[in-house]
């Protein structure tokens, strides 16, 4: 009995931690789907920069360059989704006055801000299927679909580990207080860094070891590798991977910043 | 003379209280480095899709960048009233309808023309591009009409701002 104890306490924390995960996201991922801005805006931005890069490869590479293209651009919109919002995520909170409330509630404060950057990157899901029925019907390009469950679980972990990209750079902005502005300058130099619509191979060298260390760059290959028939479980295995990383580093530096505010005697200035 | 002065000095006012970018944290992020990798970005997708010159990757972008601070400017200078409950005021105020709204152009103008100079000259320096000395009154014109019309299209988008909430 006194063994089975910690046992069960153990397996009860874990249970509310995968209830705060779970209603966390599917409560803010509600209300996102709420706002007209967040919708519409999100697939019709990415949309925008997707046709012209139909355009632009259709009328120069065309043929295999508009598949790689058209994955690319579905990957597009996950990233401005995240890179746009997340930046401001807790900064949002202080606007609402929510912040005080989420940080003193019974869990600890990432299981609360995790989900509310996965369901941004989720978001883009919409942006995705947008793009995809795009390329297929509008530009007619004829996409591959070889290994549909491979390609199914690289969607899932290029949306979770950019969502924990974003959980990073919510927490690593906090002291910002136009950190939507950093967001929103990210948007770029990712979708170029991590080989959304431009072969790595073109950019200059140095740039390599920094694409490697973007989740984006190993779930858009995953998704491309997934569905040209190739092996995608390594890259699937590395976005996860940094995903980890991304969210062992964002709860470190949550821990300093909580640390701080509580020295200081206020959230809100922290 | 008092409508030159709602021109000139009310809309420089107005843009420097309204436009809330003007702070260099969000100015410097948003609107000089921002263009700078929107151009690289087309650069290198021109170059994966042999298309092009640099040369009209460039300069294409970097005049396309004066129509973001025009658009979002506009926007602000005036939807931005509504957000600061002084709408009613400005509305109710005996100044002449047309120097009012539109001396808050001008600012914007210089302000796109300003972010699409400054793109046009680094992203060519980093790209490395050569524009010969004679483009550059006609480039300079060019850049000059479209962050003019861009102002024109982002003072009708705050106008319906006034009747959208998003």
């Amino acid at each position: 009995m006194a063994d089975g104890e910690p046992a069960a306490t153990g397996t009860r924390s874990s249970l509310r931690v995968a209830r705060v995960l779970v209603r966390g996201f599917a409560l803010h991922l509600k209300m996102m789907m709420r706002s007209s801005f967040d919708g519409l805006l999100g697939v019709l931005w990415p949309l925008f920069f997707a046709t012209i890069a139909f355009l632009m490869f259709r009328a120069g590479a065309g043929g295999e360059s508009l598949v790689f293209a058209s994955f690319g651009a579905a990957v597009m919109g996950i990233w401005s989704s995240t890179s746009t919002s997340a930046g401001s995520a807790m900064q949002r909170e202080r606007w609402h006055g929510t912040l005080e409330l989420l940080v003193s509630a019974p869990v600890h404060f990432a299981t609360v801000l995790l989900p509310v950057t996965v369901a941004m990157s989720a978001m883009g899901l919409y942006s995705m299927v947008a793009t995809l029925l795009l390329s297929r019907y509008v530009f007619g390009v004829d996409l591959p679909f070889e290994h549909p469950v491979a390609f199914g679980f690289a969607v899932v972990s290029a949306v979770v580990s950019i969502g924990a990209m974003g959980f990073l750079l919510a927490v690593s902005f906090v002291r910002y207080r136009t950190a939507w502005a950093l967001g929103n300058l990210l948007e770029y130099p990712v979708w170029l860094i991590a080989g959304f619509l431009v072969p790595l191979t073109l950019l200059p060298g140095w740039v390599r070891p920094i694409s490697w260390l973007l989740a984006p760059t190993w779930g858009v290959d995953a998704i491309r590798d997934a569905a040209s028939g190739g092996n995608a479980w390594p890259e699937i295995a590395l976005a996860l991977a940094l995903g980890t990383v991304y969210l062992g580093i964002g709860i470190a530096v949550l821990e300093t910043v909580l640390a701080s505010a509580r020295r200081a005697g206020s959230l809100a200035l922290a | 003379m008092t409508s030159l002065r709602i021109f000139f000095v009310g809309g420089l006012i107005s843009f420097r209280a309204l436009f809330s970018f003007l702070r260099p944290e969000i100015y410097i992020p948003s609107m000089l480095v921002a263009p700078i990798f929107q151009i690289l970005l087309f650069v290198y997708i021109g170059r994966s899709a042999g298309l092009e010159s640099d040369e009209f990757f460039v300069i294409g972008n970097a005049v396309q960048y004066a129509a973001i601070p025009c658009l979002f400017a506009m926007t602000f200078t005036i939807g931005g009233e509504r957000f600061q409950h002084t709408l009613g005021y400005i509305l109710v105020s005996p100044a002449p309808r047309l120097p009012l709204f539109l001396g808050r152009a001008l600012p914007v103008v210089v302000n796109g023309f300003f972010v699409a100079a400054f793109s046009l000259v680094v992203g060519g320096l980093i790209v490395g591009i050569h524009v010969p000395a004679s483009s550059f009154a006609p480039l300079a014109l060019a850049t000059l009409i479209c962050a003019f019309s861009c102002t024109g299209l982002g003072l009708t988008g705050a106008g319906i701002g006034l009747l959208m909430r998003e």
